[in-house]
């Protein structure tokens, strides 16, 4: 450390104020200066606050805590060898927990095959192209899908996608694509693609309202710059505006990512719950989620409900990954726009 | 300017190609957005459709009948809901807010940092994993399901949504307002909270009804820890039914009846969400101080 370049000259430092000469007794206070009660209540204050906060860092804790000592039991028994078997078979106590981990990737996949091109599509409308007066209504409109409960996603899927896809869609894609081996078996119309889809529908409001804080965040300049040097519109979004935005709209995906991995009613209520790996799309299948959803409550005996807590634990980890990495991503491009520049 | 030269001659022309390829790219974009807006209009539709169509006052006033008679309704579920909620709120809203008044005033550092994350990642975590934790921190003590136990496991949904917005609106008031205060001899927590945080109230409330709104509708944390049930509970360490609930065990159920209440139910669901969200935005509309 250099020495300061200006010393400074020699001051009386703050000279102590001779209250303790005063009698006390004379002095007329005003409620607001009794410094001592009001520090006495600060610090009360302080530490009930500091409380609070601390007990979101509680509440983690205890998650973790719970989730790893009641998952004891079913760890010591079957090891790793939990996550690459495909037994389940709680009659003779073996339990694995791969057609599960296989069934929430799969309809994640599913769901963010189709629903990152529409939520980037509808976030560069909405913030490049569209008319201003539409676009508060048009983003209130994407909002609103978020608002509704999952158990009313699986109900409208039950009733109303579930019967489309085995009357419509499901007939046209095994004509069309049967070949592949993804879309063959009989139309139920119950299966992982409902699932994917309904999935989908329930991300994209996440995605897309990410997608549209980033694009917001783009300089306008970048936008002017490309444009002034005779691009069309179209392409001053791709160059301009979509190159610079990547990291936060990727952020963006795996925000939607996590979310569908922990997705519960929905799913539950169209995968058609059985534990098998199958190829089809139109086959039935089963989710980490979906299993605790239908299994917990009925759960007997000691390892089988510690095996159920295992794959909670198992989906609670990946969701954490997930969502810290999609925190991370965003927190680059907006500089953690929502809740820094204090002062 | 009438002097240069028309733009034709100056700049050459966009190529047919790019000029096509800016269109089919425009088109694809409305394209997008009325892929995504018709399925909000088809489940807004249909849920009007046959939501209000099931909707009885018998719907509204009777708890359900035993399986395989006609009738019966969902009044037990409707006040179960709100009684889990208020359990929720009464121990969700306090400790989000409070935390969200630490992360604002005095998180400026690293413990701070890691709060804050914390919270962002909770916000993230699956509520059935939420439902397990409400189960093996009640419902293994208390030895039974109860709605104690389901309003645990959304209080725990609700304080990192909570503390979240209540930072960000406790940010948006002035510095100035809090060094006035402190100019005039107020104390801190004098400051914090008759300054501060009423300065931003609408802002905060903005938040907590949009994590009630929420945890409203939430299904899979109730499954193990109210569990449901077919009559009246009003005791706190009971089975209690839940609005959501009972609309899942309802459109699993073979009978065309119980699926109409199914649809009835969500409706009502929905009209509780959308009212407290419309509430929401009046809110920040009418106050000073809102959501920005």
């Amino acid at each position: 450390m250099a020495t300061p370049a200006f010393p400074r000259p020699d001051m009386p430092g703050p000279q102590p104020v001779a209250t303790a000469n005063v009698n006390s007794d004379a002095v007329q206070r005003t409620p607001l200066l009794r410094t001592s009660g009001g520090e006495r209540s600060d610090r009360i204050f302080q530490s009930a606050i500091t409380a609070c906060g601390f007990a979101v860092l509680g509440v983690l804790v205890l998650i973790v805590y719970e989730l790893v000592s009641r998952s004891g039991l079913s760890w010591h028994a079957f090891g790793f060898k939990f996550f690459a078997s495909s037994d389940w078979d709680p009659v003779n106590e073996q339990f694995g927990a791969l057609p599960f981990i296989y069934g929430t990737l799969v309809s994640s996949l599913v769901a963010l095959i189709i629903a990152v091109p529409l939520s980037v599509g509808v976030a560069v409308f909405t913030t490049e192209m569209c008319p201003k007066q539409l676009r508060s209504p048009l983003s209130f409109f994407v909002e609103l899908l978020a608002a509704i409960p999952s158990v009313i996603y699986g109900l409208w899927a039950f009733f109303v996608l579930v019967p489309l896809l085995s009357g419509y869609v499901q007939p046209f894609l095994s004509k069309t694509f049967g070949w592949t081996g993804l879309f063959s078996g009989p139309p139920y119309g119950i299966g992982m693609l409902a699932a994917g889809i309904i999935l989908a529908i329930m991300i994209i409001p996440i995605i897309s309202s990410i997608a549209r804080e980033v694009l917001q965040v783009v300089p306008q300049h970048q936008r002017e710059a490309v444009l002034a040097l005779g691009a069309t519109r179209w392409e001053m979004i791709r160059v301009g505006v979509l190159r610079n935005a990547r990291a936060g709209i990727v952020g963006g995906i795996i925000l939607g990512l996590g979310r569908a991995l922990g997705e519960t009613m929905a799913v539950t209520m169209v995968i058609g719950n059985r534990p098998e790996i199958a190829k089809s799309l139109f086959a039935p299948g089963h989710t980490m989620a979906s299993v605790l959803a239908t299994e917990f409550s009925e759960a007997t005996g000691d390892t089988y409900l510690s095996a159920l807590i295992e794959i909670g634990l198992a989906l609670f980890l990946v969701t954490i990954i997930v969502n810290a990495l999609a925190r991370l991503l965003v927190w680059t491009v907006t500089r953690g726009q929502p809740a820094r520049g204090h002062v | 300017m009438s002097e240069t030269a028309p733009g034709k001659s100056v700049v050459p022309p966009v190529s047919l190609r790019r000029r096509v390829t800016d269109h089919v790219m425009t088109g694809l974009a409305i394209l997008t957005v009325f892929l995504v807006l018709t399925p909000l209009v088809a489940i807004f539709g249909y849920l009007v459709y046959r939501g209000v169509g099931s909707l009885s006052w018998n719907f509204l006033t009777q708890i359900p009948k035993p399986v395989g008679e006609e009738g019966g309704g969902m009044a037990n579920a409707i006040v179960g809901s709100v009684m889990i909620l208020g359990i929720a709120s009464i121990i969700g809203v306090p400790f989000g807010i409070g935390a969200g008044i630490y992360l604002a005033e005095f998180g400026r550092n690293r413990l701070g940092s890691v709060i804050r994350f914390t919270a962002d990642v909770l916000n993230g975590v699956p509520s059935i994993v939420i439902g397990i934790v409400g189960y093996a921190i009640v419902v293994l003590y208390q030895h039974h399901f109860s709605a104690l136990a389901g309003g645990v496991a959304l209080a725990i949904m609700m304080v990192p949504t909570i503390c979240r917005t209540t930072e960000e609106m406790l940010l948006l008031v002035p510095q100035a307002l809090r060094e006035a205060a402190y100019g005039l001899g107020v104390p801190r927590w004098r400051t914090t909270l008759s300054i501060v945080l009423r300065t931003a109230t609408s802002g905060v409330i903005t938040g907590v009804m949009l994590a009630f709104a929420r945890i409203a509708g939430e299904t899979a944390p109730l499954l193990f820890t109210t569990l449901g049930n077919q009559f009246w509970n009003l005791r706190y360490d009971q089975p209690t039914a839940a609005l959501p609930l009972q609309i899942y065990v309802y459109a699993n159920s073979p009978y065309e009846d119980w699926h109409r209440q199914a649809w009835a139910g969500s409706f009502i669901l929905i009209l509780l969400i959308v009212s407290s969200i419309a509430a929401v935005r009046y809110v920040v509309r009418r106050g000073s101080f809102g959501a920005a």
